[in-house]
């Protein structure tokens, strides 16, 4: 069973094709190309792969394609690039929040999914907010600092 | 959109990774279709957020062949009719959170949503979902059998209301039919003189918690604590009452230290014991 899926990427409309099987996390990489979110665990335990539905953070491995119809998702490709870092990623960068980069995407959109709901967030408002982000590099409190950073703010 | 060249070619999809087995998808259109659905195949699986249904798929602990997705029934409608809450089983737990009407008639689901998970997850699980995932770790069973809920599932002979008390039987295994859809969730609105709290403990933020416990305390209109019900969760195989520890708080107006022993005291678990004496104190004060 293949299922027409119709979405919207970055603000692109995107059409896919796909088996109700592939995650929202399949249909970014393998049909979109766009590999920012990143492949981890896929049983939802890491965040690596988080984007945000609707404007909010989900993990893209627990959403099938299929529940994703008309909606809007962005990935981190939509935000900064490398000449014009987003404030959050440049923020990441002077406070060494990234090591291997492998999480560093994920932990960037949480982060800014926190910052447009909490524009002044305390440090706990930080953790609890980038919990479900696994990070094996840095210990945290490069990335905590980061997001408190108030240059990070958009 | 990327330019095509950035477009890899797509790896087979059993080929590594971790991946669900084939299954259909049904978008439903109608809680009759659910059931309908649900009744010719019993290989179906109604999901809504997910949070735990997918991951079960991914390690194929879970193979449905058919998955009925409820979303397009919008059953997350939250409102207050006849003194009670009425909660839609599509709620999710971010919503919880963050609805006014919730914060005021129903302070304890508030504070157990935030306890679930990671945001990210709570954007898109659901207080139905949870219910009938029935995971002895959940907080949101517990909270709502302290809270004296009862929820409203649809089945081929219509509806039914069943006691939230009575809705988990054991591990993951819940008293609805396989052609039932839960759609409801029906608790009384908080009082005047009510005040409530859930303590967990868990080794990370987001972790499934060891323990956890809902307290739900109610001061007459003298300041006297009149009844208490509490439940708990993560400690036996489903959310169970635990009302009768606090039978010695009846009576009572404050949290005296003594008062907290003895509560902790007729928990078996020294941990869970432990929180209900914290839940208490902290549902009495917010009863003041």
């Amino acid at each position: 069973m293949k299922v027409n899926v119709k979405l919207e990427v970055n603000a692109d409309p995107a059409e896919v094709q796909v088996e109700p099987r592939e995650t929202l996390l399949d249909v970014v990489r393998e049909h979109l190309g766009l590999t920012g979110a990143h492949a981890g665990c896929e049983q939802g335990s890491c965040g690596a792969c988080t984007v945000l539905l609707d404007g909010e953070p989900v993990r893209s491995c627990l959403v099938f394609a299929v529940q994703c119809e008309n909606k809007p998702v962005t990935t981190i490709e939509a935000f900064g690039r490398p000449d014009a870092l987003h404030p959050v990623m440049d923020a990441f960068r002077r406070h060494h929040g990234l090591q291997c980069g492998f999480c560093t995407p994920a932990m960037v959109l949480t982060a800014i999914a926190l910052l447009a709901e909490n524009p002044n967030p305390a440090e706990d408002d930080v953790r609890q907010a980038l919990a479900g982000n696994l990070c094996r590099c840095t210990g945290y409190a490069g990335i905590v600092a980061a997001v408190l950073d108030p240059t990070a703010r958009p | 959109m990327p330019p095509a060249g950035r477009v890899r070619a797509r790896r087979h999809l059993d080929r590594g990774g971790v991946k669900a087995a084939p299954f259909d998808y049904l978008r439903a259109r109608s809680p009759a279709e659910v059931v309908e659905t649900l009744a010719a195949d019993e290989g179906a699986k109604v999901i809504a957020g997910g949070q735990s249904l997918a991951p079960l798929m991914a390690l194929r602990l879970a193979r449905p062949t058919l998955l009925v997705d409820i979303e397009d029934l919008h059953l997350d409608t939250v409102a207050v009719e006849n003194d009670g809450l009425r909660i839609g089983a599509g709620t999710t737990h971010r919503t919880l959170e963050r609805h006014a009407t919730v914060a005021q008639a129903a302070p304890l689901l508030r504070e157990a949503a935030s306890l679930i998970g990671y945001p990210a997850i709570r954007v898109r699980g659901t207080i139905g979902g949870s219910l009938a995932h029935a995971d002895p770790a959940a907080e949101l069973p517990a909270a709502l059998v302290a809270l004296g809920a009862s929820v409203v599932a649809v089945g081929p002979a219509g509806e039914r209301v069943i006691p939230a008390a009575d809705l988990a039987t054991g591990f993951l295994t819940t008293t609805l039919e396989p052609t039932e859809l839960l759609v409801e969730i029906r608790l009384p609105a908080a009082r005047r003189g009510s005040g409530a709290a859930f303590c967990e403990w868990a080794p990370r933020a987001g972790d499934f918690a060891v323990a956890g416990i809902a307290v739900v305390v109610e001061r007459n209109p003298q300041g006297v604590c009149a009844a208490v019900h509490a439940a708990a969760c993560g400690v036996g195989s489903t959310a169970r009452d635990r009302s009768e520890a606090f039978a010695g708080v009846i009576g009572e107006r404050h949290a005296r230290d003594s008062l907290l022993r003895d509560v902790a005291g007729r928990f078996d678990h020294e941990l869970l014991g432990l929180l209900a004496a914290r839940a208490l104190h902290r549902a009495l004060e917010r009863a003041a």
